[in-house]
């Protein structure tokens, strides 16, 4: 069977990702059975919806990716985006926040509140969500490594708030697997990482029942350059390895399945994108019944949030962008998102203005509410080339599946450095081919303006670094430093632990106002760091 | 492998006619974690007959300088897409210039907004290559200017 690597890198006719494209495609080209490989929408193995209605009962929720600045500035972003009609939040931390130093750390120089928001302690949180009753509204979280320690201060905030935690409703990324393989932001070591994860999906699965602990995500793999087919393998495989974790604790799969999530790209290729979602709901059903028993319906559902895909983006005739994002857009909502988030056509240089995000948020609300596709459930389905190209690449995901496998499952192949090597691969042919102008991009291959007139960009203020370091510091010295003291040395303690759940440690430290950087250092000086072995 | 080599990459001519090959330093400053750039341009370099070190993730500024000095580089490619680059790059160079490393070629790649490209050249940095610029264009700098 003709592998990937078999395939030619570029015919006239394929796919962003390399996948050849029939010029038609009739009923020859599909074996389908319905019950077996389709299924109705809500109906195992779940290829054509996760839900029965879908949008009909409910539009997917529309969700920003938000942050700069200090919480201050965020929280201001947060309230515009939720007054033009958003209905999720979705946060964006900084550079040191997503790699566990506090402000003040030397580490983060020139980096506070640059690329999202600063959150050095449980008083930057509170600040964040001033104002916005977490009962009512769901926040997603961007953060991996630090991702128990942000989950911990939202639930002291709830606490405050008087939101009972069953009441708490988002998602926290945690995806750590994918940070070694794609985004880049690891802290730990592998074992101590899924630890940790694996202590926040238990936690989490008692005390957090609305949220979910987990964004299994392929959005950032995808980034980084891997086709569709890779990140819809190496997603899947990151997923699974959780769920052996979970197991491994001793877990029951039908208690904490359901509260797993996934996050893919929506990219440019339209019929890609929608193929891969579908194969991504059917394969995760069919692993998690037949592979892992899991017996309950809510245990197999690949719930998902989409974000159109930042590396489409041009700096070239900017504007050209929001037709990129409204076409991106719509197929992750054929697909059957359930959370979506539309980049702002600014954002290939900077962080959205308002204005911009204005226009990506109005860009979801037209397809939501104009465009009639929310009628009814999975459109294309019985396409015979959306059902041909679905199958194909669930094909080559369990190809891929193989030789993880052979590799020795995927912390192993990590090590080895298989999934950056792959993704490496597949983003110098994917440049190759646009520098032969075999790929056209346009306004920058090909149809080439004149030089822009760049659009008004979102500056971060310089000022806010030193305010916030200040922040900090001040913070140190106002709280009872006996209790912040005792917190971090139990959090010392209990990490050194293998047999402790650290959420209860993690709150208790959350709720002294001992900081992130702080905890973080804790946990590094137990864990030690993780240090990769670039390969280009 | 599949060797995919870029139609408008050249070899490096000089280096063919002196025996020496340009060695180039590709930096990833700070904590920024976006490498995908700076792989590709990394491995182009190398396609095209340079000598690359890539420094790998979460450099610091001192570490950058001390590399390109060790290495004996004769340019230094800084990648950054945090949006700490008016911080991180302008320490580079200083740094450079400070351990007497002034010939080393500094050029810069990422999401530089134009008013920061301006300031950055005036800084001394020989060039910097925002979104979509090929990595023949970079080539072909590279080997004009060192």
């Amino acid at each position: 069977m003709a592998t990937i690597e078999d395939r030619p890198a570029r015919t006239v006719h394929s796919t962003v990702s390399g996948n050849c494209v029939e010029p038609l495609y009739t009923s020859r080209d599909v074996d389908l059975n319905y019950k077996r490989d389709l299924g109705d929408p809500g109906e195992f193995p779940f290829t054509r919806g996760v839900y029965g209605t879908m949008y009909r009962g409910r539009v997917w929720t529309m969700r920003q990716f938000a942050g700069f600045g200090t919480a201050a500035e965020t929280n201001a972003r947060f309230r515009y985006l939720l007054e033009h009609g958003q209905t999720g939040l979705s946060t964006a931390f900084d550079m040191p926040t997503l790699m566990g130093y506090d402000s003040d750390h030397p580490r983060s120089l020139g980096e506070v509140g640059r690329e999202g928001v600063a959150i050095d302690s449980l008083a930057d949180m509170e600040t964040l969500f001033a104002g916005i009753p977490l009962g009512e509204v769901s926040t997603s979280m961007t953060i991996n490594s630090a991702a128990a320690i942000l989950l911990a201060f939202y639930v002291c905030v709830g606490e405050q708030q008087s939101v009972p935690r069953s009441e708490l409703r988002g998602t926290v990324q945690t995806d750590i697997l994918k940070e070694y393989i794609a985004q880049k932001e690891y802290i730990f070591p592998p074992g101590p990482s899924l630890r940790l994860v694996t202590d926040m999906i238990e936690w989490s699965t008692r005390e957090l029942p609305r949220m979910h602990p987990v964004s299994i995500s392929g959005y950032h793999i995808r980034e980084a350059g891997s086709t569709a087919s890779q990140e819809l393998a190496f997603t899947l495989a990151n997923g699974f390895t959780y769920v052996e974790w979970a197991l491994a604790r001793g877990l029951d799969i039908d208690e904490f399945a359901p509260r797993l999530s996934f996050f893919f790209n929506a990219h440019i290729d339209f019929f890609e994108e929608i193929a891969k979602y579908r194969a991504a709901r059917r394969i995760w059903a069919r692993e998690l019944r037949e592979r892992f028993g899991a017996k309950a319906d809510r245990s197999l559902l690949m719930r998902f949030h989409a974000q159109t895909a930042g590396v489409s983006l041009t700096a070239q005739q900017p504007e050209v962008n929001i037709v990129r994002t409204a076409i991106e857009a719509l197929a992750a909502v054929l697909g059957g998102c359930q959370s979506l988030h539309t980049n702002s056509y600014d954002e290939a240089l900077a962080l959205p203005t308002e204005e911009a995000v204005r226009l990506a948020l109005r860009t979801q609300q037209v397809i939501a509410h104009e465009t009639g596709v929310v009628n009814t459930v999975d459109p294309l389905g019985g396409s015979w080339f959306v059902e041909a190209l679905t199958n194909e690449l669930e094909r080559q995901a369990y190809e891929y599946f193989d030789r993880i496998e052979a590799l020795g499952g995927v912390v192993a192949a990590i090590e080895q450095n298989f999934f950056q090597r792959e993704i490496a691969e597949a983003s110098f042919r994917y440049q190759a081919e646009v520098e032969r102008v075999e790929r056209v991009v346009v306004g920058v291959n090909r149809y080439i303006g004149d030089e822009d007139t760049p659009p008004p960009l979102l500056r971060i203020d310089p000022a806010l670094e030193p305010a916030q370091i200040e922040r900090v510091r001040s913070l140190r010295e106002r709280r009872d430093v006996r209790t912040a003291e005792a917190a971090l040395a139990r959090l010392k303690t209990e990490a050194a632990r293998e047999d402790v759940n650290l959420m209860p440690a993690l709150v208790e430290a959350a709720r002294a106002y001992v900081t992130m950087g702080e905890m973080c250092e804790a946990l590094r000086a137990v864990w030690g760091v993780w240090r990769e072995t670039p390969v280009f | 492998m599949p060797d995919v080599s870029l139609a408008l990459a050249h070899h490096g001519w000089d280096s063919f006619v002196s025996g020496s090959k340009t060695r180039v330093v590709i930096a990833k400053p700070g904590l920024d974690g976006h490498d995908r750039g700076a792989k590709v341009i990394a491995r182009a370099l190398r396609d095209a007959g340079m000598e690359v070190i890539y420094t790998g993730l979460h450099q610091t500024p001192e570490q950058i300088a001390e590399t390109a000095i060790q290495e004996d580089a004769d340019a230094v490619g800084i990648s950054i897409l945090s949006g700490a680059h008016m911080t991180l790059v302008p320490r580079i160079v200083d740094l450079l210039r400070e351990r007497g490393a002034d010939d080393v070629l500094v050029v810069v790649g990422g999401t530089i907004p134009r008013d920061d490209v301006d300031e950055l050249k005036r800084h001394g940095v020989a060039e910097v290559f925002t979104p979509g610029a090929a990595t023949s264009e970079i080539v072909e700098f590279l080997q004009a200017h060192v």
